[in-house]
């Protein structure tokens, strides 16, 4: 029997900056996972993927990601996307960081 | 040292200069990632985690005060202020911008520094001993044979599409600190009949099928290198098996075919090679070993050092761990551990690379090295200067005195940094390095070697260590599991497992255990940890780490 679909996130490395971007509803991109689309569905999945590596010169690498939905939106589930989320573990520094200083 | 000539130089702009258009054609949307990849990791730049990372090679991990300075305003200018030492003897970069890195690169390359074949499938950077051109124990210093290698194997058309990535290491003394016999190729520089020449060990390698390299040759005229290793070359070329990418290692080629259809090979690729060099390599050799010439070293009485030694109890311990023997005898070789208690193993900051660059500059005739154990290295010092280095590098929380102890780790970059990893390796070092020392145990434990990896790829060359300790991801938790008895030195050896892994919060408790065990067994303090491993076995560790188990069977 397949597995059973879990939900997921497309997330991507910023062409430029190389930092952790997630795709969006609209079509855009995010650099907050809570504001990404979370998408349930496997067969939409596959479709979401093409239209966001249609945006290659922007991004690098795009990707679905298991996710599960939060009270304020998609989280990831596991811990390698907690640490693209939020940063290294050894220095404050990447999206930690630059949270920090908005 | 090696300096670059103009041909070099010019070569090295106009490489630089082709990958600003390359960078610059991928950010208008002309070359598509797939394009451009390939493009970029020609030039070490790779992509992480949370952004770029540049590798940039240290060739058998020398370089100058100048070099050094580079490297660190490469940390503060393009980057958050630091750089990682790795055990690669490369420095990585682990924040750049797209934008920014043909700049970094046209710095580097003003101070003969690159980034060429320090990722993809040829030839990587060629390590050596660290203490290469100093060391008492040594022969002959391998450094300029590193050279020659570097200059013919750069850019050498044959060798940019391997089957797989290629590690040469070699050392000019018997004590091996180069860990040859973890690479495709290690060498050892020999003598025979009054000759120079090398022993040629293949088929080492770490990684997902970790194997000890076997002689290929005994004894192989230095007049000889060149072809030979072509030869070697050749063999893993045609025999090597390109199907599967985990199978395309000289190790593998090695231990399938037997080491002995591998030397016939390669003596009959060699017969056929060697007449195609006409002895102009011989003669770049000796023009290369005039730039390796050893200081004129200074002399003098070593009192002041004495004093220190004698009186001040924290440049004793110091100078009991982080010195080693010269092959002068007033002279020492300072290693400055990049390994202060809990912080990142190999990281340091730009000001602290500043730093050890001046202290290069001022006291070790200006030259610096890079360790395959992180650490930084001022080869040739004169023992009077000793106090005076200490008392600056506590200024810049660089006199930590724990090399060759148990909070030296080697620590891979794993899942804080790595797109490989499936488990993090920093905090691990971090909280064990922290651990021993609140104990205030690691000089009464002595030497210890701690490696640490955040996936099979062994980068924290684990499986050498003689506690070696695997970050692996079982259902979604990081979960580590330990080797003991692995062995980097000339009496190498790969670390057995001791059975399941442990979850992220009982590593540090289980390293413990492991210490008490060898703490109780070790029959004085002169028996090292290894020694001890090697007398008692695993069983008593295995012991103290699965008790349950232990019950069950009983
Ligand atoms: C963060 C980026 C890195 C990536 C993507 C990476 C990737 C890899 C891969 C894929 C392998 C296995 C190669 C094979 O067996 O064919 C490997 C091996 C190795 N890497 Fe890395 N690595 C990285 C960083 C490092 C660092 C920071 C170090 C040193 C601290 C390092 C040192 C090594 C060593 C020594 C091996 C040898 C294993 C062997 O002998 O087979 N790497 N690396
Ligand atoms: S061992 Fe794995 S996690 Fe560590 S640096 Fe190498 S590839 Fe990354």
């Amino acid at each position: 029997m397949p597995r059973a679909f879990t939900p997921k996130v497309i997330t991507a490395n910023d062409l430029l900056e190389g930092d952790v971007i997630y795709f969006t509803a609209q079509d855009t991109w995010t650099r907050e996972l809570s504001e990404a689309e979370l998408i349930t569905d496997e067969a939409e999945a596959q479709l979401r993927l093409i239209e966001a590596e249609k945006q290659n010169i922007k991004i690098v690498g795009a990707y679905l990601a298991d996710a599960k939905a939060g009270p304020n939106g998609p989280e990831p589930t596991h811990f390698r996307e907690e640490f693209r989320r939020t940063g290294p573990s050894n220095y404050f520094h990447g999206k930690q960081e630059a949270e920090a200083n908005v | 040292m090696y300096k670059y000539n103009e041909f070099d130089e010019a070569f090295l702009a106009e490489r630089n200069a082709q990958f600003r258009a390359q960078v610059e054609r991928r950010i208008d949307g002309s070359l598509t990632e797939d394009e451009f990849k390939p493009l970029r990791l020609m030039n070490g730049v790779y992509l992480q985690l949370h952004a770029y990372m540049l590798r940039v090679a240290i060739p058998y991990g020398t370089l100058n005060s100048g070099q050094m300075r580079t490297l660190a305003l490469l940390a503060e200018k393009w980057d958050k202020g630091y750089g990682h030492f790795t055990t690669r003897q490369n420095i990585q970069y682990n924040w750049p911008r797209l934008r920014d890195l043909p700049d970094m690169l046209d710095a580097l390359g003003e101070v003969g520094l690159h980034a060429i074949q320090t990722s993809g499938n040829t030839i990587r950077n060629t390590t050596a001993d660290h203490f290469a051109g100093a060391a008492a124990d040594e022969l002959t210093d391998p450094r300029p044979y590193a050279e020659l290698i570097r200059q013919w194997s750069t850019d050498h058309p044959e060798f940019q599409f391997l089957g797989r990535k290629f590690k040469i290491a070699i050392t000019g003394s018997g004590s091996d600190r180069a860990v040859i016999k973890a690479h495709d190729v290690g060498l050892q520089v020999v003598e025979q009949d009054g000759k120079t020449g090398f022993k040629v060990i293949v088929g080492g390698g770490l990684g997902r099928t970790p194997m000890i390299g076997q002689v290929l040759r005994e004894f192989l005229p230095q007049a000889d290198l060149l072809p030979y290793l072509e030869s070697v070359l050749t063999v893993y070329n045609v025999l090597g098996r390109r199907d599967n990418k985990y199978k395309a290692r000289i190790k593998i080629t090695v231990s399938e075919n037997g080491i002995d259809t591998y030397r016939a090979m390669t003596e009959e690729a060699f017969m056929a090679i060697r007449g195609q060099y006409d002895g102009t390599d011989q003669e770049l050799l000796e023009e290369i070993k005039t730039h390796f010439a050893a200081p004129e070293f200074r002399s003098g009485s070593t009192e002041a050092f004495d004093a220190a030694y004698a009186n001040d109890p924290v440049f004793r311990a110091w100078a009991d761990t982080n010195l080693h023997p010269h092959r002068k005898g007033d002279h020492a070789i300072v290693t400055i551990s990049v390994k202060a208690h809990g912080a990142t193993p190999g990281d340091a900051t730009g000001e602290q690379m500043r730093v050890m660059a001046d202290l290069g500059e001022q006291y070790a005739y200006d030259e610096l090295r890079i360790s395959h154990q992180q650490n930084v290295i001022l080869p040739h010092v004169h023992k009077n200067d000793l106090p005076a280095i200490h008392a600056k590098l506590k200024q810049h929380g660089l006199a930590t005195a724990n090399v060759g102890l148990i909070s030296d780790i080697i620590a891979c970059p794993g899942m804080d940094y790595c797109a490989l990893a499936t488990a993090r390796s920093i905090p691990v070092a971090q909280e064990i390095a922290t651990r021993f020392d609140e104990l205030k145990m690691e000089h009464d434990i002595g030497h210890l070697q701690i490696k640490i990896s955040g996936c099979i790829n062994a980068c924290g060359h684990h499986h050498v260590g003689h506690i070696g300790i695997l970050g692996l991801d079982r259902a979604g938790v990081e979960n580590y599991q330990i080797t003991l008895g692995g062995d980097a030195t000339e009496t190498a050896a790969i670390g057995t497992r001791t059975g399941p892994g442990f979850a992220y919060d009982e590593i540090v408790p289980a390293v413990e255990r492991i210490v008490e065990v060898y703490m109780a067994q070790r029959e004085s303090a002169e028996e090292t940890f290894l020694e001890t491993y090697r007398r008692i076995g695993m069983e008593p560790f295995k012991a103290a780490l699965y008790p349950e188990a232990q019950k069950k069977v009983a």
